[in-house]
């Protein structure tokens, strides 16, 4: 009985995820939970273990193809068992869509380009992902290439200065200047164009286009999606004396190191995210057009900038993590984020996201939620500021403190100001009270 | 301009280097008073009399053997084999002697011999009047193969191996004997060797051919054109060894497909070396998998008549064969 490999949900907001990579072909043979492809979703890259043992039977996604979750990807069984040529009959199967301006890819071989194709394409820079293939399963073809050339073909590459004609007067015919001088100005140019359309960057600029990485994509997606579409976002700006959380810092960054764990300030920050979110829960919660469905738990999302990107990992339970559990989650879940070694549950579940962006130096920040979430903690750099305290018996006294804006910025469907305030007035106490 | 069967371009081609070179001689099974099995010297006999026209024993060894000694000695000896499924007992003659003369005796003595030869099946010859044979020779450095596939070329090639002067192995493809026509000037002229032809001109895919099928090649493309509007370049090859690189991949270069059809058993045919060529030296402009047509591995093209037609490759099966790397 053969058993179907289908496109796992890869993260709760993600409905989709691309085939990066066959690990197996038709015809070889794989081990029960053997990984027998590489998936990349928006946020991470991982592998699909084979739900059974056996021989790869038939292979319906094409490397590079992005389909739904729940798709047939592949159909794991014994020899000779028969399957079907393509996986419509299956129930499981799902649209199918390819990443957009993609023509859809009509087989595995629609990925293969031969040595012809391939010259071709590095020789005029071309996307070959653009061209829709006429050759045997969608094949892209030495003449689809060149059929491709010939509608794309612009006026000559841009010339060298030293080629293209004078533009000063001096280079210019007599006649030419004169004509110019005499004629009414009126017919001496046409009227600019009503509606100028929109030119690619290349024709007015020179420049490189940098093709987008996946992850690019996605964090596009999502940020245009949180902003734009979903959330109407509010920010509000708390200054947090950092004096004693520092202390503290001080005082225990080589006991934790001790027992092999690295303190940082993320590790403080988390806690009291914790802390403000427990107080204010309405700002762990998830807008839902039928209700507001607030979490049990505070599983804070952490943002780590990459080379190349952002990515969220996911501390769960934070409530049930003392400092230094909550510190060893932070280490490991960066370093492995880092190593690209995050698997999809390490990004699953979040309720709340901190951000420290003052890792680089950044004072204030307004970031974007990161939804389906409804707020997100921005931290910015410690600074040494005079700051003016009132001593206990009432005097003001000018002190030199470390300092840090927070912010938090939040879904405005869900909460108000004021709510946002507590909040943030338990996350300011916490680190300024901190034992 | 006369048209005249590839057999008649081919005997014209002797009588006039028969009539030109005193040297020149002819020997071979029934070549005299016969005029030879398939009639290709016939006539000649009467006209040189039998000290240029010599029947030898039913010995291909010696037939190949006296022709390297007299070739030797200062003769240009022409040695029919009757058919090229005879050739073998003459294989240490012509691999070990003739191709290594001028090697092994440091350019003092060459070998300038000629062995026709007719190949091929399709005509209801059985397993012993039906072979390929040019991949064994094809190997050996030092000797010159050659395969017509138009009574022009016959006529020029078959001249310009008379005249080499190391030993050429000139096959002749026994279908095409009478069936294959086409017009041949009169007078003077050779046709070099080492240079293939381009007999077709088309941009979608290169078809690579020699002798028989050659001419079905050419016959195959104008199907496509006419049925599918499919345009081939086909290179009849002419000349196996040496081979012209040139041209071949002047074509692939152009196309990015190329169908290579040869009658012999597909495994290490001599559409081998082709492919080789393409895939190193033409990678770069490779668009499809090269593709071979070719005889199946049978030890012999049987004599049964539909499994004949099973063996041989045909207009068809090279049109069929067109269609399938045009998709591609």
């Amino acid at each position: 009985m053969p058993t179907n490999v289908i496109m796992p949900q890869l993260g709760e907001s993600v409905v989709e995820g691309t085939l990066s990579r066959w690990l197996k072909q038709v015809g070889e043979r794989v081990e029960e939970f053997e990984p027998i492809a590489e998936v990349t979703t928006d946020k991470v890259d991982t592998e699909i273990p084979a739900p059974a043992s056996g021989v790869v039977l038939a292979i319906y996604v094409a490397e590079g193809q992005t389909v739904e979750r729940g798709t047939l990807l592949a159909v794991i069984g014994e020899p000779d068992e028969p399957v079907a040529a393509t996986p419509s009959a299956t129930p499981a199967q799902k649209h199918v869509t390819a990443p957009e301006p993609k023509p859809a890819q009509a087989s595995p071989s629609a990925q293969r380009y031969s040595p012809v194709v391939a010259r071709m394409a590095a020789e005029h820079n071309i996307d070959l992902t653009r061209i829709r293939g006429t050759g045997l399963g969608g094949r892209v073809t030495k003449k689809d290439v060149e059929a491709y050339l010939a509608a794309q073909k612009q006026p000559a590459a841009e010339l060298a200065p030293w080629e293209q004609p004078g533009g000063g007067d001096l280079f210019k015919p007599t006649d030419e200047i004169f004509a110019a001088a005499n004629a009414k100005p009126a017919a001496s140019a046409p009227p600019p164009s009503a509606a100028p359309t929109q030119a690619p960057p290349s024709a007015a600029l020179s420049g490189t286009l940098l093709p987008h990485s996946a992850m690019r994509r996605a964090i596009a997606k999502h940020m245009v999606e949180s902003k734009l579409h979903t959330a109407p976002h509010v920010t509000t700006v708390f200054e947090v004396d950092m004096t004693r959380t520092m202390a503290h810092w001080k005082a225990n960054e080589a006991n934790f190191a001790a027992q092999g764990v690295r303190l940082t300030l993320t590790a403080y920050f988390v806690a009291a995210v914790v802390r403000a979110a427990q107080a204010q829960p309405i700002l762990n919660s998830r807008w839902t057009d039928d209700g507001l469905f607030v979490p049990k738990v505070v599983n804070v999302g952490m943002a780590v900038a990459l080379e190349d990107g952002l990515i969220v990992p996911v501390i769960k339970n934070a409530q049930d993590l003392n400092l230094i559990g909550l510190a060893r989650q932070v280490t490991d879940l960066a370093a492995r984020a880092r190593a690209k070694q995050l698997k999809p549950d390490d990004l699953q579940g979040g309720t709340i996201t901190l951000t420290n962006h003052g890792v680089s130096g950044s004072l204030l920040a307004t970031p974007i939620i990161n939804q389906p979430q409804s707020a997100i903690v921005g931290v910015g750099a410690v600074t040494k500021r005079p700051v003016v305290i009132t001593d206990a018996e009432g005097n003001d006294l000018l002190a030199i403190r470390p300092m840090l804006y927070a912010t938090l910025t939040f879904d405005h469907r869900v909460a108000d100001g004021a709510l946002g305030d507590a909040f943030m007035r338990v996350f300011k106490e916490t680190l300024e009270n901190w034992q | 301009m006369p048209e005249m069967t590839l057999i008649d371009a081919i005997r014209e081609a002797m009588d006039e280097e028969l009539a030109r070179d005193p040297r020149v001689f002819i020997t071979g099974e029934d070549v005299g008073k016969r005029g030879g099995v398939f009639r290709a010297t016939m006539g000649l006999y009467q006209k040189y009399g039998e000290k240029r026209i010599v029947d030898s024993p039913l010995a291909e060894l010696s037939i190949v053997a006296i022709g390297i000694g007299a070739a030797c000695a200062g003769l240009v000896p022409i040695c029919e084999i009757q058919f090229a499924d005879f050739i073998h007992p003459a294989f240490n003659q012509i691999v070990n002697e003739a191709a290594k003369m001028y090697y092994r005796s440091g350019g003092t003595w060459n070998v300038p011999l000629t062995i026709r030869a007719p190949y091929g099946g399709g005509i209801g010859g059985g397993l012993y009047h039906s072979q390929s044979v040019e991949a064994f020779f094809t190997h050996v450095p030092g000797l010159k193969v050659v395969i017509p596939s138009t009574p022009y070329d016959a006529k020029g090639l078959l001249k310009s191996a008379v005249r080499d002067p190391n030993p050429v192995l000139f096959f002749e493809p026994k279908k095409g004997y009478r069936s294959i026509k086409g017009e041949v000037p009169e007078g003077e002229y050779t046709v070099p060797l080492g240079k293939a032809r381009l007999a077709r001109q088309g941009s979608d895919l290169s078809v690579y051919a020699y002798g028989m099928m050659a001419h079905y090649a050419v016959q195959a493309a104008e199907q496509v054109a006419r049925e599918d509007g499919i345009q081939c370049d086909v290179v009849d090859l002419r000349t196996l060894l040496p081979i012209d690189k040139e041209t071949i991949l002047a074509s692939f270069k152009k196309t990015g497909k190329a169908l290579i059809v040869y009658e012999d058993n597909l495994t290490m045919g001599y559409g081998a070396e082709i492919a080789a060529i393409l895939s190193c030296d033409g990678f770069e402009y490779m668009d499809a998998p090269i593709m071979r047509l070719g005889g199946p591995d049978v030890p012999a093209v049987p004599f049964s008549h539909p499994l004949q037609e099973a063996f041989m490759p045909n207009p068809h099966k090279i049109a069929a064969a067109i269609r399938q790397l045009a998709a591609y």
